[in-house]
């Protein structure tokens, strides 16, 4: 169950040659500066980009491109959510979604794919639930809100029961309101289907609450490709070389209510983290984005410090330093092993004496929760 | 006897507008996709052929038609070789000659209400899995309503405002080729001035009528896309 791609291209002066394996199901985001070609991989993948010589792509099992073989567009069983929700203005919110039901069953049969690869095959009552539409069926999409607009778009595209469901940054045209009031509806679809998903972002914070794989792209080509919090734990990668180089690590509740507005988490080694209060009925699980600049390292635990938030951890790797004269440091946490990346300078480095190995407190000013 | 001899005159024009407008939606609509979609690199030949007839005089695409229906014209031998009669001073030949001097009243409007859609939607709709004539009439057909509507108005207008070309290769035979305008003329020539404002008045009204019914809906069409 995998998503393998070898893609080739050049247009004008812009040439993209990337190559990557992404696992069968779940998130696996594209992230890259505009420009780095992630929206034409996705072009390319979906069948969309003629042209690409000496390219392959096979989703899970099914071949769509290599050996003599180009599936069409329409052929491929590929879901594209677009950055503008280009939903058809002479339909219906119900006709735009028909649109995509009523060819999803001669697109499947058509391939005599293997039962393995189905995919799920979503109702249009369980899409119109998870994506809240039950009230906007009748409506023209022209009265919706951009939020409601992409999340019918979202739900069309999945009404065509893809193989693989593309995103191309559906949430960058969404001013901040809309964007919150989608990514619930993203976490629920995500956590409920397990489908295999490429997601296109250059925004850090859906990156970190959205995937589970990361592919790191730059100038047309793939840097760095794997889980989630490896390729961020990296110390070497083009992101960690960033002013937004971060870490994704969990946490379950320990307290919704504790002192001060406050609740309490516990990562998996027992240390306590304190957040701004979150609301109940949310996850049990937490995914917190620690971003590399706001963790301070300690050799001794301090005491009487402002910073509530002090991890154990020990040093497992140290970047060279850069030409500002900062140093990415790469800390393992007990237990669970996640990587948190610090970025301090290369003068405390010298003076702490760090070293790989070394046990460390990390002092953490600012989390972002993200579900 | 004149009165009945323009109810028929009228009645071959509409029949002439009416099927002139319907073979140039169907040879239009190709032709017209084409030229908004294709980057052929001598397109622009194609382009300045079909656009010929808004500038030529119309008595030469006439004369020209002529020459080409008679017995030894490209035209005239093919119908020769098909084992139909000369297209020539028949209704046939009318059509024909109506096709092409309203061709770029059709395939004008169709290409850009065509280019106006763009790429996005039917990228969406063959990712949805519809195959290309299906994009083309489930999204680019319904997307083009005013573009058609435009189309087939002007088309029409314009064939039934046409002399030249209609006298040239009709030759103005009463009750066969003989349409509104030229009974017009002949009014005027025999100085039957009444008649002639009879007809040129309807003439007139009804077309503005008809333009008058493109804009309004136009506008409704345009709310709806908005």
């Amino acid at each position: 169950m995998t998503i393998r791609a070898s893609v080739t291209l050049s247009k004008g002066n812009f040439t993209l040659k990337a190559k990557f394996e992404a696992p069968g199901q779940g998130v696996t985001a594209v992230f890259g500066r505009s420009g780095s070609g992630k929206s034409t991989l996705l072009r390319a993948l979906a069948g969309l980009e003629t042209s690409l010589p000496g390219s392959a792509i096979s989703v899970n099992g099914v071949t769509w491109l290599g050996q003599g073989i180009n599936v069409p567009v329409h052929e491929r069983r590929v879901g594209y959510v677009f950055q503008e929700p280009g939903l058809f203005p002479h339909l219906s919110v119900h006709g735009n979604l028909q649109y995509a039901l009523k060819r999803r069953v001669g697109r499947s049969a058509k391939r005599g794919e293997s039962s393995g690869v189905q995919g799920s095959e979503l109702a249009f009552d369980e899409v119109t639930a998870l994506l809240g539409l039950e009230n906007f069926l009748g409506r023209n999409p022209v009265t919706l809100s951009g939020g409601e607009r992409q999340r019918v778009a979202i739900a069309r595209a999945l009404l065509s029961s893809p193989a693989l469901l593309l995103m191309d940054e559906p949430l960058a045209a969404l001013d901040l309101h809309s964007k919150e009031e989608i990514l619930p509806f993203l976490d629920r679809l995500f956590a409920s289907t397990g489908m295999p998903v490429l997601y296109v972002s250059h925004a850090p914070d859906e990156v970190a609450r959205l995937a589970d794989h990361l592919l790191l792209m730059e100038e047309g080509g793939v840097l760095a490709q794997g889980p989630l919090a490896d390729v961020l734990g990296r110390v070497d990668s083009p992101l960690a070389r960033t002013d937004e180089a971060f870490s994704v690590i969990h946490c379950d509740i320990l307290e919704l209510n504790g002192p001060c507005r406050l609740s309490v988490l516990r990562t998996a080694a027992g240390d306590r983290v304190y957040v701004p209060h979150i609301a109940a009925g949310q996850r049990k699980n937490i995914r917190l984005r620690i971003n590399a600049r706001d963790v301070s390292l300690c050799t001794q635990r301090p005491v009487g410090s402002s910073i509530l938030n002090i991890l154990q951890a020990t040093v497992a790797q140290l970047s060279d330093p850069d030409l500002k004269g900062q140093q990415m440091v790469q800390l393992r946490l007990p237990l669970s092993d996640e990587l948190l990346l610090a970025r301090i300078s290369e003068y405390s480095c010298q003076q702490m004496g760090l070293t790989e190995g070394m046990s460390i407190c990390c002092q953490i000013k600012a989390i972002a929760l993200l579900c | 006897m004149s009165f009945e001899n323009d109810l028929i005159a009228l009645w071959i024009t509409l029949r002439l507008a009416l099927i002139t407008v319907l073979a140039l939606l169907v040879v239009g609509t190709p032709l017209a996709w084409w030229l908004a979609n294709s980057r052929w690199r001598y397109k622009a030949v194609i382009e300045a052929a079909v656009a010929l007839p808004l500038v030529l005089p119309p008595t030469v695409i006439g004369f020209y038609l002529l020459v080409a229906m008679g017995p030894d014209g490209p035209i005239g031998q093919f119908t020769r070789w098909l084992g139909v009669g000369p297209l020539a001073f028949s209704f046939t030949g009318l059509v024909l000659g109506s096709v092409i001097y309203s061709l770029p009243f059709v395939v004008q409007p169709l290409q850009s209400t065509f280019s106006g859609i763009g790429r996005a939607p039917l990228e969406v709709a063959a990712t949805l899995g519809a195959r290309p004539l299906d994009r083309f009439f489930t999204i680019v057909i319904p997307l083009s309503r005013s573009g058609y509507l435009t189309a087939a108005v002007l088309g029409f207008a314009h064939t039934l405002g046409e002399f030249g070309v209609v006298l040239m290769i009709g030759g103005n035979i009463p009750g066969q080729t003989q349409v509104l305008s030229i009974a017009i003329y002949d009014h005027v020539e025999s100085l039957e001035y009444a008649s002639a404002h009879w007809l040129a008045g309807s003439l007139l009204v009804f077309s503005f009528f008809l333009l008058l019914v493109v804009y309004g809906l136009n506008r409704r069409f345009d709310m709806v896309k908005v």
